[in-house]
């Protein structure tokens, strides 16, 4: 059996189920550690950036699904699904935590920033576009919608290069990290435009 | 360690300072890194001594001088500042150190110059991440004269009464409590008496958002997010925003360096 094959066999024995049960851990991981002060003397703003990241790094992991099948034989569509919606509720817990702990709710100031930072802009709209895709992302939505569930479910692609430039904006100086994940994200969007030399077949 | 003796200042704040632990373990000093906990991971390969201070242009008595130099006849005061970061962040810091105009005086300010030129120390093998392009090294900050003669701009070489942690900016920085944190440059290894208005890292930078004066002022918001108000760090994860507060508080002491000015457009 090659690698590809026996990663697939590997991710094919694990239910769905799985992932959702495994999802909130590290959200209570990390909240558990900003109790006690395992997230340093400011754990607001380090529990925000923790989430924010790992919600960026699921829709990055989201994305690498079609590219993983095709240019390396690698099958993880199965879950597909349950990455998408675990980036959901992480994108939902980041924007939460910057409402309600960092904002302290107050609501002049949010709006504002609603409307003057761009950073904030981009970062919502990044919010904006998952929601549709959370909403239908249930098997009665995909047999009701048909082949416009897939096109909908393109505005995944707006939604991960607005989540990266969110990152790269929100930055400092001139920073490596943010520009790494920016370029994974449009290299992983550019893999789709690499023409197929022949109609895909069936795979398995 | 040994104990600073600092003496008490009129010009401290009655507010509780910050822990120890909370002013050395969070911190911005991008020579060691962007992450607030870099710089106290990595600021132990900082060498502090020797350390040299080369003091040049318009003064009277130009030259290199030493940390012991600079400190000889020195009488150290406790000044418990506001500290106030640009990102919206502060703290209570109990500062040791003395009057950046007691230095000045010494060495002797001529008369043409209108400004105070500042500068890290630029040695990437002890501060990795210069050998990162995040700012254009070394880091450069600057005063008017007249700020950086004002009693509350102090040089700082201790805080809670004890010799200044390598991540706070050993052995030598300064504080200016009613502008934004970075003013307050860390490690200085060069002053200057300048004519004209010195170049600036963090205007340099990005000048849209960060100004030569950079006085904290609650009503001109930094483009990317709002200054009106500030989380104190150590409040824990459900510590409130309070206010801030025009020129961090120092209003009284500072606000007449910039009467007639436009202070949204001087920011």
């Amino acid at each position: 059996m090659t690698l590809p094959d026996r990663i697939n066999a590997a991710v094919r024995a694990v239910p769905s189920w799985v992932l959702y049960a495994l999802a909130p851990l590290p959200a209570a991981w990390w909240f558990y550690l900003g109790f006690t002060g395992g997230l340093g003397v400011e754990p607001i703003s380090a529990l925000e950036h923790k989430v924010g990241l790992f919600a960026l790094q699921l829709l990055i992991a989201g994305l690498a699904v079609t590219p993983l099948r095709r240019f390396a034989g690698v099958n993880l569509i199965r879950h597909r699904r349950a990455i998408g919606v675990v980036a959901f509720f992480y994108v939902l817990l980041h924007l939460l935590i910057w409402l309600v702990l960092d904002m302290s709710l107050l609501w002049s100031q949010i709006a504002a920033d609603l409307v003057k930072r761009w950073y904030i802009i981009v970062g919502m709209a990044s919010f904006v576009l998952l929601i549709p895709l959370a909403v239908t992302s249930n098997n009665w939505s995909v047999r009701k919608l048909g082949s416009t569930w897939r096109t909908l479910h393109k505005l995944v692609y707006g939604a991960c290069l607005l989540g990266g430039l969110h990152f790269v904006i929100l930055s400092k100086g001139f920073q490596l990290e943010p520009m790494v994940y920016m370029a994974i994200i449009v290299g992983l969007l550019g893999l789709r435009l690499v023409p197929k030399r022949r109609p895909m077949m069936a795979r398995a | 360690l040994a104990d600073l003796g600092a003496k008490p200042s009129q010009f401290s704040t009655d507010a509780t300072p910050n822990t120890f632990e909370e002013i050395t373990t969070y911190n911005n000093f991008y020579e060691f890194g962007t992450g607030k906990s870099d710089p106290a991971e990595y600021a132990d390969a900082l060498t502090i001594d020797p350390w040299t201070v080369k003091i040049d242009g318009m003064v009277d008595k130009p030259g290199d001088y030493s940390f012991d130099d600079i400190m000889s006849g020195v009488e150290l005061e406790e000044r418990i500042y506001r500290f106030r970061c640009v990102e919206a962040w502060s703290m209570v810091v109990p500062w040791v150190g003395f009057e950046l105009a007691d230095l000045l005086d010494r060495v002797g300010v001529q008369p043409g110059a209108k400004y105070v030129a500042f500068e890290t120390l630029y040695r990437p093998e002890e501060m990795w991440a210069q050998k990162r392009p995040i700012l254009e090294w070394p880091y450069r900050e600057g005063l008017r004269l007249d700020e950086a003669m004002n009693p509350l701009t102090i040089l700082s070489t201790g805080l809670y009464d004890e010799p200044m942690p390598k991540q706070n900016g050993a052995p030598l920085r300064l504080v200016v409590p009613w502008k934004y944190g970075f003013k307050s440059i860390k490690s200085i290894v060069r002053i200057s008496l300048v004519e004209d208005m010195p170049p600036t890292s963090w205007n340099m930078a990005n000048a849209s958002e960060y100004g030569f004066y950079s006085n904290v002022n609650p009503q001109v918001d930094h483009p990317r997010w709002t200054q009106a108000s500030e989380r104190q760090v150590g409040g824990g994860l459900f510590a409130k925003r309070i206010p801030t507060l025009m020129f961090n508080g120092y209003e009284d002491e500072v606000a007449g360096m910039y009467a007639g000015m436009d202070l949204s457009k001087f920011y």
